[in-house]
């Protein structure tokens, strides 16, 4: 019973991996296929970009292409395992979307200026909703995981 | 008239290696498997495309656009650092030639690859100096002009990206046997900085563009190493995940249980 405990506590934090990293790899794809292709909003490179966008950019792409695949790796990992927590894995997937775009939102869109959302007068509404759309993610992908935890919490006072 | 006959005999010059090498492959393959197991028809697979697309970005229509168009230049490029280094990777050599020749000699052989030169060399962070490294020292200086000026320079440099790759791609999986091995987040962590610097200096390019070359061709040409290195790289990154699946795989049905 002790040793389920302990294997549990760690496979917890394999849940949050695979959850998190595939949630920014998913977040980074729909960026790239639907606001740089298929809308053509986004710009690969606006020259107004400090170097520290840049590299920032660079990295935090490099990043969620290596998420997007090790996290499914994980997953997988973790249902040969029997270990998969179906609630919590979403609410990570959510909570690391909302990271992925709070962050593109505000430290690269507004602080970094590697691009802005759409080429328009009124760029702020977007700006409102790119980043209003994450905080709603971040909070409800959160509330999945904590109502998980208190789950689990019930079952081991049993 | 002239010119292109001494054209025609370089080029046939330059493709006798890239023969030597698929025959040797194929006559190595052939003779192995009479005293082991018969060698997998994939690896044989790999090894003629990786050679095909290494010859290609040497000799032919390609390879002499590259020359004076930078978009052909940089998928050249791609073929010669990324593609045909994984798929050559891919069809194991290493294994083959120590299967092919005698015991003591690939006693001999697997000694030296467990010498301490090569656990500097099979190491991602100096493999990803070279590689990604190199890239920064020719777009960002003047080399990249001397090397379409220069046939000698042209070809080091090409050596050097196909070798550099090589040793990228193999210090990342493992495919042969390799004496020093590194850990797995070790391994993913070098090959994200890898990914970040080829992206940045993609981006860098677009807006920079390497002596000699037109801000339009720079454009399309920095977008094609983007894209074009996000490919490559995906498989790499897949086949780095899936080892780690095969390697954490749990031991017995006992473990699956409790």
């Amino acid at each position: 019973m002790i040793t389920k405990n302990l294997k549990n506590l760690s496979y917890k934090n394999r849940n949050f991996w695979s959850g998190f990293l595939f949630g920014i790899g998913f977040a980074a794809f729909i960026d790239e296929a639907v606001f740089h292709q298929l809308l053509g909003w986004h710009h690969f490179y606006d020259k107004s970009t400090t170097t520290v966008g840049l590299i920032s950019d660079g990295i935090f792409h490099a990043f969620s292409w290596f998420a997007t695949i090790g996290g499914l790796f994980l997953f997988a990992d973790l249902r040969r395992r029997r270990e998969f927590v179906m609630k919590k894995w979403w609410g990570f997937v959510l909570v690391g979307y909302g990271f992925f775009q709070l962050y593109d939102g505000i430290i690269h869109h507004k602080l970094m200026r590697v691009h802005q959302i759409r080429y328009v007068e009124n760029v702020w509404v977007y700006d409102l909703f790119w980043n209003l759309i994450a905080i709603i993610l971040l909070v409800f992908g959160s509330y999945l995981v904590g109502s998980t935890v208190y789950h689990n919490g019930g079952k081991r006072s049993k | 008239m002239n010119l292109i006959l001494i054209d025609m005999n370089v080029q046939l010059f330059l493709a006798f290696p890239f023969v030597l090498l698929l025959f040797t492959y194929l006559f190595a393959g052939i003779l192995s498997s009479k005293k082991h197991k018969p060698w997998p028809l994939r690896r044989y697979f790999f090894w003629f495309c990786g050679i095909a697309f290494l010859a290609i970005t040497m000799i032919g229509p390609l390879a002499q656009e590259a020359h004076h168009n930078f978009s052909a230049h940089m998928i050249a490029h791609i073929l010669l650092g990324m593609l045909a280094p994984l798929l050559l990777a891919l069809a194991a050599p290493v294994t083959l030639i120590l299967r092919t020749v005698q015991v003591s000699i690939a006693r001999q052989i697997s000694k030296l690859l467990r010498r301490k030169l090569f656990r500097l060399i099979t190491d991602p962070t100096f493999a990803t100096f070279l590689n990604v490294g190199g890239l920064w020292v020719l777009y960002t200086t003047d080399l990249y002009l001397i090397m379409q000026q220069n046939f000698v320079v042209h070809l080091f440099v090409n050596i050097h990206v196909f070798f550099a790759g090589y040793l990228f791609t193999t210090s990342i999986i493992y495919i042969d046997p390799t004496s020093h091995r590194r850990g797995f987040i070790y391994r993913s962590i070098v090959l994200v900085i890898a990914l970040a610097g080829h992206g940045i200096l993609a981006k860098y390019i677009f807006a920079n563009p390497p002596v000699g070359v037109s801000q339009e061709q720079a454009e399309i040409g920095a977008m094609l190493m983007y894209y074009g290195g996000d490919a490559v790289d995906a498989i790499l990154i897949f086949i780095l995940c899936f080892q780690w699946f095969q390697f954490t795989r749990p031991r017995s049905k006992v473990a699956l249980v409790s």
